[in-house]
């Protein structure tokens, strides 16, 4: 059983190298999808919710004397991404349009871009943690460059080089970490750094600690387009094939986020709250900011790309707050983001598919000819804004919540409260350019050019209603999940 | 063992004289017997070191600790990998040699490496200042023949002149400095000057200092950084392909192990030791600075590694300067046989794709990822290394730096050092773009390999996946804490 967490990101990357061995590319990625997806099942399932910690562990011990090792396990956050993962996996493999040059690279590519994601999520050694992460960044730039569309090129180096320096800012601040402990009790075993932080909190809160904080935060802000950090994301995003998109948007983003929900809040909490103003300002900057720049885009791909950038400050929103109802809400909503998101960029591509162009000047009165893409769009625009029903809306509440209850009785409002007020307003301009991409494309006259246009077809439909099906059923019963994260989360917050 | 531990480098000596020997009798052989016979000797000489260890040598200027045992290793195998190199690339030097046969003047090129090889193996163990000298000019007296090999191109030719001259000027560094450290202290053995240097009066420092930072000035000659690097780019792109990886590795090689067993011995003075460090600290920054700031523009492959060069001597030198920290030697080991893997790795494309092309520009890997997808993923493995990708060796040679520089603090290295992975990326990347980005030319035809090399290739390619993956099997690979 314990086994099984390796499943998930060893399916893909056998089937990646499989592939390039000559296996056929399309079958070997759906069965590698399939296998991650069933193991990844398996494990949210069967996580046991009442004992909480870490499960399904396995290590294989690789180097004594740092304690560094091999070493696998999950808890409900790790369970919950990694379902979040092969669900988004099997779905943008399922949209991967035919492919004219290359057709086995790009599938081993895109493999290989959620191995490294769920290796990421999975591992509980900050080594592997790391380099998993940074497996998928050559891939990402060469299926940008090669299959992308648009400005292409500049996208890929852009996000590469961005990422390239984020990673290694984020590689000093892990080293750093690593050798705050007194020699001897120095590990890359994160279930061991978190029990040392809470038997001796002294631990991680020496001098050093508030400059190695700072590092983990610039480096997995970078990964995360935290505002100023931001400019990659959406570029990268409107160039990149669909299900690259989709995949990096959804899951491989949620690194960063998940990192320091995962090893510097725990650890490290006297800093967390240091450099939570300096945080708040900058996630103010994700969602204002960003989101009116959002409001001025003219194209769909580009509107998604800076939402996607502007939905990041909710969560880190949840993660500034620092109390359990926050922190569960950003990692509800990690989940919430990652699966609306994913659905959006893949019905986003079917558009560029039919129309050739995502411009909302060229498109309009859609609605008529694709119900089927209208119809499941228009889902995944309620979800994105917030409506009850979807997760997305579970999750925002709780953030709002954990933000309000960081209260001084008495003392009016502090910076939370304002920057919440601010996030609040943010909702409504998440609300315009949403409602606005979907009036311009779908709503308004039937235009003649858009005659020929061909409805989204049905077996690629049913990768989507994967997507906001899910997001439904986290909406409706956001408990399902909730109790396995939360256990892990009171460990550490209260 | 009961043989005397410098039989290694007899042997590899008698080796290359033998070869040099046998090719003056063998008019109609196929030349390229000898550097089958070169690789097959070198690579029972690895076996032997990979079964001896540590122990007495008999010489108070030899020792024969487990670095001194690592770096022989990187030097064989480099020597290995070049002389597989060279067969590829004999088709080359006949073009630029004169002569009566084909055959003329190959048996030279494959043999002067293999005596390169003993040079650099005994600086490997060496700890008297005359031994290291001597030792020294066998490698660089070699290297001047072999830069300027193919004497029919103006390129080569150039470069050896300009090898030569500064090379010369450097030796020139070293021997002063060394005098000046012999008047000092009336030492020339390593062990000794250490143990004197405590007892040195604050008079006669000064002196000691001059001399130390001399012999660091012509050991940045060696290791390539900058301000001495200004031979290393027209060099590395004049000299036969083959010899520019043997420079850029193995000489680095031995100029670090050098350098490590110098400041080392300099750390018992802490007076000088320091400052020596302070030194060593402003040369990796620029060496950072340079190498990588000056690849980003280039567009010719060769040069490109010769930047990259100067650029990995850099992240070589911030571990020298955290000497303090007790994985400074360990990260400087596996950080070079990191580099040996993956700048070889990349040289023997190079080789093999030249070849087939008229020149060595990043556009001539234009679509080699359609030509031959073999070839264009060892390079792909090799330029993820060179740039630092984790789960391959190059990552846990920068990540090695990056600790050892984090434990002693310093800071401003580790800052420059951040910025200059990021440059990487970019320039190792460029090559990655030609290879897989851009169409190939229309008459692009699959690139033969031959089956040694394609061999050579998959070795390397495994080793610097395992690695990185499995870091255990490096450091037991190298069993050294410090030299």
């Amino acid at each position: 059983m314990n086994l099984l967490v390796h499943l998930t990101y060893l399916a893909p990357v056998v089937a990646a190298i499989g592939i390039l061995l000559g296996l056929p590319s399309r079958r070997t990625a759906l069965i590698a999808a399939l296998i991650a997806l069933g193991a990844a099942l398996i494990v949210f399932i069967g996580y046991d919710r009442a004992h909480a910690g870490y499960q399904f562990t396995s290590a294989l011990p690789l180097v004594a004397n740092w304690d560094l090792k091999f070493f696998v396990g999950v808890d409900g956050l790790s369970a919950t991404l990694l379902l979040l993962t092969s669900i988004v996996e099997i779905a943008a493999i399922w949209l991967a349009p035919k492919v004219d040059y290359g057709e086995n690279r790009y599938y081993a590519c895109l493999l290989l871009i959620a191995a490294g994601a769920a290796g990421a999520f999975a591992s509980l050694d900050l080594f592997f943690f790391y380099a998993f992460h940074e497996l998928a960044l050559i891939p990402t730039f060469l299926m940008i460059g090669i299959w992308g569309s648009g400005n292409r090129q500049s996208a890929a180096w852009k996000i590469t080089i961005y990422l390239s320096i984020g990673s290694i800012i984020l590689l000093v601040g892990l080293i750093g970490l690593y050798l705050l402990p007194p020699a001897q009790a120095r590990t890359f075993d994160i279930v061991k750094l978190q029990q040392l932080a809470s038997a001796s909190p002294g631990t991680f809160a020496g001098p050093g600690s508030k400059s190695v904080y700072i590092l983990l935060l610039i480096g997995f802000g970078i990964l995360v387009s935290l505002f100023p950090f931001h400019t990659w994301a959406p570029q990268a995003y409107a160039a990149a094939p669909v299900p690259v998109a989709m995949l990096h948007a959804g899951v491989l983003k949620k690194f960063g986020l998940y990192g320091l929900l995962r090893v510097a809040l725990p650890l490290m909490p006297e800093a967390a709250r240091h450099w939570a103003a300096l945080l708040l300002i900058l996630l103010a900057g994700n969602i204002l900011y960003v989101g009116l720049a959002t409001i001025s885009q003219k194209q769909l791909d580009l509107t998604l790309g800076y939402s996607s950038v502007m939905h990041m400050g909710y969560i880190f929103l949840g993660i500034a707050s620092y109390n359990v109802i926050g922190l569960n809400g950003a990692a509800l909503l990690m989940l919430a983001h990652g699966l609306s998101i994913a659905a959006l960029f893949a019905m986003c591509g079917e558009l560029r598919k039919q129309t050739g162009t995502l411009n909302y000047l060229d498109l309009g009165g859609l609605g008529t000819s694709m119900p089927t893409l209208f119809f499941l769009f228009g889902l995944a625009t309620f979800a994105s804004i917030g409506l009850p029903g979807f997760a997305n809306f579970a999750s925002e509440i709780l953030v709002f919540f954990g933000t309000f209850k960081n209260s001084t009785p008495g003392a009016g409002f502090n910076e939370y409260q304002i920057v919440g007020t601010i996030a609040l307003w943010g909702l409504v301009i998440s609300a315009v350019y949403m409602l606005r991409a979907y009036r311009a494309i779908f709503m308004g006259e039937r235009q003649a050019r858009w005659q020929a246009v061909k409805d989204m077809p049905m077996n690629l439909g049913w990768a989507v209603i994967l997507l906001v099906a899910a997001l439904m059923v986290v909406g409706l019963v956001p408990r399902t999940v909730l109790d396995a994260i939360e256990p892990g989360i009171r460990l550490f917050a209260k | 063992m009961t043989m005397p531990p410098v039989f290694l480098e007899l042997f590899v000596l008698a080796l290359g004289i033998l070869i040099l020997v046998l090719e003056s009798f063998a008019e109609k052989q196929d030349r390229k017997i000898f550097a089958i016979i070169g690789i097959v000797g070198l690579a029972i000489v690895f076996l032997v070191l990979q079964a001896s260890g540590p122990g007495p040598s008999g010489m108070a200027s030899y020792v024969v600790d487990s670095a001194a045992i690592f770096f022989k290793k990187i030097v064989v195998v480099t020597t290995i990998v070049v002389l597989i190199m060279s067969i590829d690339y004999a088709d080359t030097i006949k073009r630029f040699l004169p002569g009566g046969s084909a055959q003329s003047g190959l048996g030279e090129f494959f043999a002067l490496p293999i005596l390169t090889c003993a040079g650099m193996m005994w600086m490997s163990s060496a700890i008297d200042f005359v031994l290291i000298f001597v030792s020294l000019e066998l490698v660089t007296i070699s290297f001047y023949v072999l830069v300027a090999y193919t004497r029919r191109n103006a390129a080569s030719l150039e470069a050896g002149v300009k090898y030569l001259i500064l090379s010369a000027l450097a030796t020139g560094f070293t021997v002063y400095g060394i005098t000046w450290i012999y008047g000092v202290t009336r030492q020339t053995n390593l062990t000794q000057i250490k143990d004197i240097l405590p007892s040195i009066p604050l008079d006669n420092q000064p002196g000691l200092l001059f001399g130390a930072l001399l012999v660091l000035i012509g050991l940045g000659f060696k290791i390539a950084a900058a301000p001495f690097q200004f031979w290393v780019p027209d060099v590395y792109q004049g000299a036969p392909t083959p010899i520019t990886a043997f420079l850029s590795v193995g000489s680095k090689a031995v100029g670090f192990i050098v350098l490590l067993r110098v400041v080392q011995s300099f750390q018992s003075l802490p007076a000088v030791g320091d400052r020596l460090i302070t030194a060593i600290i402003l040369l990796a920054a620029a060496t950072l600075l340079y190498g990588n700031l000056a690849a980003l523009p280039q567009t010719n492959f060769k040069r490109l590694l010769a930047y990259s060069s100067i650029g990995h001597a850099g992240y070589l030198l911030i571990a020298v300067a955290a000497i303090g920290a007790r994985d400074s030697g360990l990260a400087v080991a596996v950080y070079l046989a990191a580099y040996l893997l993956m700048t070889l790795l990349s040289f023997l494309v190079l080789v093999i794709v030249t070849a087939h092309a008229d020149g060595d520009d990043i556009v001539h890997f234009n679509g080699l990822g359609k030509r031959s997808p073999f070839l264009a993923f060892g390079l792909l493995v090799a330029m993820m290394s060179l740039a630092g990708v984790p789960l391959t060796a190059g990552f846990l040679g920068k990540f090695l730096v990056f600790k050892v520089a984090f434990e002693t603090q310093q800071f401003f290295l580790i800052a420059l050092g951040i910025l200059t992975v990021g440059c990487g990326f970019y320039f190792y990347l460029k090559v990655v773009k030609a290879m897989y980005w851009q169409p190939a030319p229309v008459d692009a035809a699959p690139i033969p390999v031959s089956r040694l090399s394609l061999a050579a290739m998959w070795i390397m390619v495994g080793l610097i996946f395992a690695l990185g993956i499995f870091p255990q099997f490096a450091i037991g690979l190298m069993p050294l804490a410090s030299p």
